[in-house]
């Protein structure tokens, strides 16, 4: 009997926003989110994309090995972006490599997010004590380079996991490494918006009403201050792909076996000289194109939410 | 011959959704040595009119008909006249003197600047200027205060320096733009003495913008009304204030709380009166009316709240006193007003009565009992439920992210989370009808409504626990003066019907005189006197309260 009567659907309330139609007339941002739809679609269905499987040892073929790109002279038509030194499909190489860069990337950055909102919303909300003993942690955080961080991170890794099972964690302890070297942004940036917002009557109005803290804090508070962090969220995310990759590339990341673009990158690395070189071009291309689509995005982003920046 | 001509002044906005006009074929003109008063209520087009002059209008707004006439130059015909007008001729005063002076330079140094631009004088000559110039506006040993940066003057003096730099290049025009909105009664009036004066001394043709009837009524010659964009009418000041010809002027007229009487309820004109006494009956089902006996409700002895600035130092020597030594008490079923001005620690005490802050000592007694020593969380819940607050700005005390229905069901299960859904909705959609507001609103979020609107949402989330106490801290003081005349009756309506216990907070004096039984007024953290509201207005008993009750604009003061 309680009807509204013009109830507008969650994709007209979204066509009628201003971020739609921001992202309608920036053309860096269409072409940057499509060029990421292609990659994760090609990413996480690589199945339907290519018939090769470079994991499966049965299917590969010395005899194939170091075959270049197909539209070069001694190029094969089914290898389009050639093969690497076992016989593997670069492409097909390239874009399971993509998946493992793209889950440990969301997966780090989720990590550090939820670590670093949920101390900076904490420290920000009480204050105190136990406000400058984070914030003083991140300044900690901030001065160690997050390589050396992750570096570190590893090799404690390495001394606890026993051999065996190390090629089976190293994807978690990237994770962690990763991680924990991005948090102290989200810390920073949702403890000043929860500065901000915690002044509000509205968070007044609930402390009165008797609203507990921990309601106050997620059910109040966190939706309010959840679009500065998206957006360092989604920068970080290309910041987190790229650490990933210099880890793998140092060798400390995922191991050869279920290669990322880093180990690719490495591995093609000892035949450039040899004249190979199309074994660690494309996935280093295919890094940079990865990075800076959601580079631009993450600026785009930024742009339009900034109320600041609004023309 | 009128100095300043406004002809058919029209300025368009495109959006991307549609076009506003905030201004529509507008026809204004002033004479030299008068102040005409530009009055409207937010969003009627006032201040586009001002900043159209000096084609101050931002992108993408734009001028899109009319001409502006100063002197016999349209100015408007040539974009490179306006830079040397601004200024020059047209002096401008802003409202909020905080942001319109840079707090880089020294006041001096913006003196000279302005004066440079526009005339051909040397350092020496400049500073002289600038120093006789600070004399003329009231401001003592200007050749010391030269040399000081904004933020060591008071918002009242810094304005008086605004208003200095309006006037350093001889202008023949001056916009005033709400010049005493910032600022407190005191000062107000002091501001609105030395604009009338300039007036008459230099010449001067003054257009005075504000929303403020009193400041209209005390100061200017004509008045001009605006409602969305359209000039509605235009004439003597006392014809128009107590003659009206139009419906909105009449309504307009007519939300003003007077100064002089106590009215029952405010007269509302344009929109049809819809509240019927029959109302609120729903939620009177289930609001468990107590008898009203003869007692103190809230009873508050030597009540202090001081402030440390210095969080390495734990002593008190760098701590202000916002609240000192405050005891007063509110009658169950009374509505009590706090009174003074920014600073006098009026919203201080109301956060401490619902528990926001802790007193620094002192003791708040609610229904005989202490609750500023509870500790106990579930204890305290028992008072939570009891005293209810409502907010000053309508736009913060809402949270953006819920649906009005969230936001009033909060409390609602909170305090009862047995409810049944279907329950819950009744009991919301009643809540909403009592504010007045529609049962399709449950489903919309805060941005959809006006500030009015969202200020009747945040009554009905303060009504659903069933409070006793009802705290409004400045409930109108960000609104419009119809809109105030509404949010005012129904705060009456619902005390009436609810038994309700107000203390209502404001800097206001008309308003609060329309709504309370009793009023304290306070200064500085202190409490000069309370007594009886006929009794504060009448015989004033404290030097402060004299001051105050003499300063205040009044709008009867045209009928004398």
């Amino acid at each position: 009997m309680f009807q509204v009567d013009n109830n507008i659907s969650t994709w007209g309330r979204i066509k009628d926003s201003d971020i739609y139609h921001s992202f309608i007339k920036s053309p860096t941002a269409i072409v940057s989110s499509i060029i990421l739809f292609i990659i994760f679609f090609c990413s996480f269905f690589v199945e339907l994309i290519t018939p090769y499987n470079p994991f499966d040892p049965s299917s590969l073929s010395l005899m194939e090995a170091f075959t270049p790109p197909s539209w070069t002279e001694d190029g094969l038509a089914k290898f389009i972006l050639g093969t690497d030194g076992q016989g593997r499909d670069m492409l097909a190489t390239i874009l399971y490599g993509s998946r493992i860069s793209l889950i440990v990337g969301f997966s780090a950055i989720i990590f550090s997010l939820i670590l670093g909102v949920g101390l900076g919303l904490t420290a920000g909300y009480f204050g105190g004590k136990y406000e400058m003993i984070v914030m003083r942690l991140t300044d900690v955080q901030l001065t160690v380079p997050s390589i050396l961080m992750a570096l570190l991170v590893d090799g404690i890794a390495r001394g606890l996991i026993s051999r065996e099972m190390h090629d089976e964690m190293a994807i978690y302890v990237l994770i962690f490494a990763i991680g924990i070297s991005e948090w102290p942004q989200f810390a920073r940036v949702s403890r000043a918006a929860t500065l901000v917002e915690k002044n509000k009557d509205y968070v007044s109005a609930s402390t009165i009403i008797g609203v507990s803290n921990l309601i106050i804090m997620f059910k109040h508070i966190l939706p309010n201050i959840l679009r500065p962090v998206l957006v360092i969220g989604t920068i970080g995310l290309a910041l987190a792909i790229i650490a990933e990759s210099t880890l793998s590339f140092l060798g400390v990341g995922v191991p050869p076996t279920t290669p990322s673009l880093g180990t690719l990158i490495r591995l093609g690395n000892d035949f450039l000289f040899s004249g190979e070189w199309w074994i660690t071009f494309f996935p280093a291309i295919f890094l940079v194109i990865l990075a800076f689509s959601i580079n631009l995005l993450g600026d785009w982003m930024r742009d339009t939410l900034n109320p600041r920046l609004k023309k | 011959m009128s100095f300043l001509k406004i002809k058919n002044l029209s300025v368009d906005y495109p959006m991307r959704k549609e076009t506003v006009y905030a201004a529509k074929n507008v026809n204004i003109e002033v004479n030299k040595g008068e102040i005409l008063g530009l009055v409207g209520e937010s969003g009627s087009g006032k201040s586009t009119v001002g900043n159209a002059i000096i084609n101050l209008i931002d992108a993408p707004g734009k001028v899109s008909s009319g001409s502006v006439i100063l002197g016999d130059l349209n100015i408007h015909e040539d974009p490179k006249n306006i830079v040397k007008y601004r200024g020059k001729k047209i002096g401008l005063i802003f409202q909020d003197p905080q942001t319109s002076l840079n707090p880089i330079l020294t006041v001096g140094e913006q003196l000279i600047e302005t004066i440079q631009t526009h005339l051909d004088l040397t350092n020496d000559e400049a500073k002289n200027k600038s120093i006789d110039l600070l004399k003329e506006v009231g401001i003592k040993d200007a050749e010391k205060r030269f040399n000081n940066y904004p933020h060591q003057f008071s918002g009242g003096m810094r304005q008086r320096v605004v208003i200095s730099l309006a006037l350093c290049c001889e202008p023949e025009l001056l916009i005033a733009d709400e010049p005493t909105t910032a600022l407190d009664v005191s000062i107000q009036s002091q501001i609105l003495e030395l604009i009338k004066k300039l007036t008459k001394e230099r010449n001067l043709a003054v257009i005075l913008i504000t929303h403020d009837m009193g400041v209209i009524a005390e100061t200017a010659d004509r008045v001009a009304v605006m409602k969305s964009g359209n000039l509605v009418e235009i004439g003597e000041t006392k014809e128009i204030l107590t003659k009206p010809k139009q419906t909105y002027t009449k309504s307009l007229v007519s939300s003003v709380p007077p100064t002089n009487k106590k009215i029952s309820r405010f007269v509302i004109i344009e929109k049809e009166n819809k509240s019927n006494q029959n109302n609120n009956i729903k939620i009177l089902n289930r609001w468990n009316k107590k008898e009203i006996i003869e007692q103190d409700l809230v009873t508050i002895n030597n009540l202090s709240k001081s402030f440390d600035d210095n969080f390495f130092t734990e002593s008190s020597k760098n701590s202000v006193m916002a609240v000192d030594n405050v005891s007063f008490d509110i009658k169950e079923g009374e509505s009590f007003g706090l009174v003074g001005e920014s600073g006098s620690g009026k919203s201080t005490i109301a956060k401490m009565i619902v528990n926001l802050f802790k007193p620094s000592s002192g003791d708040i007694f609610f229904d005989n009992i202490c609750i500023t020593k509870i500790k106990d969380k579930l204890e305290m819940m028992k008072f939570r439920k009891q005293i209810q607050m409502i907010f000053q700005d309508p736009y913060s005390s809402l949270n953006g992210r819920l649906k009005v229905k969230d936001i009033i069901s909060e409390p609602i299960t909170l305090h009862n989370p047995s409810i049944s859904s279907n329950d819950l909705n009744n009991y919301i959609f009643d809540l909403l009808e009592s504010v007045e507001l529609s049962q399709k609103s449950a489903d919309r979020y805060p941005h959809e409504f006006s500030g009015g609107q969202r200020q009747r949402i945040s009554i009905a989330r303060a009504l659903a626990t069933q409070p006793r106490l009802l705290v409004c801290d400045e409930p109108t003081s960000a609104l419009d003066v119809s809109i105030q005349a509404q949010i005012l009756n129904l705060l009456k309506d619902l005390q009436e019907q609810l038994n309700l216990t107000i203390l209502f907070i404001s800097h206001d004096l008309p308003v609060v005189r329309q709504m309370c039984d009793r009023i304290g007024v306070l200064k500085d953290g202190q409490l000069c006197e309370v007594a009886n509201t006929e009794e504060i207005f009448l015989k004033p008993q404290h030097d402060y309260t004299k001051k105050l009750l003499h300063l205040m604009p009044k709008i009867e003061s045209i009928y004398n």
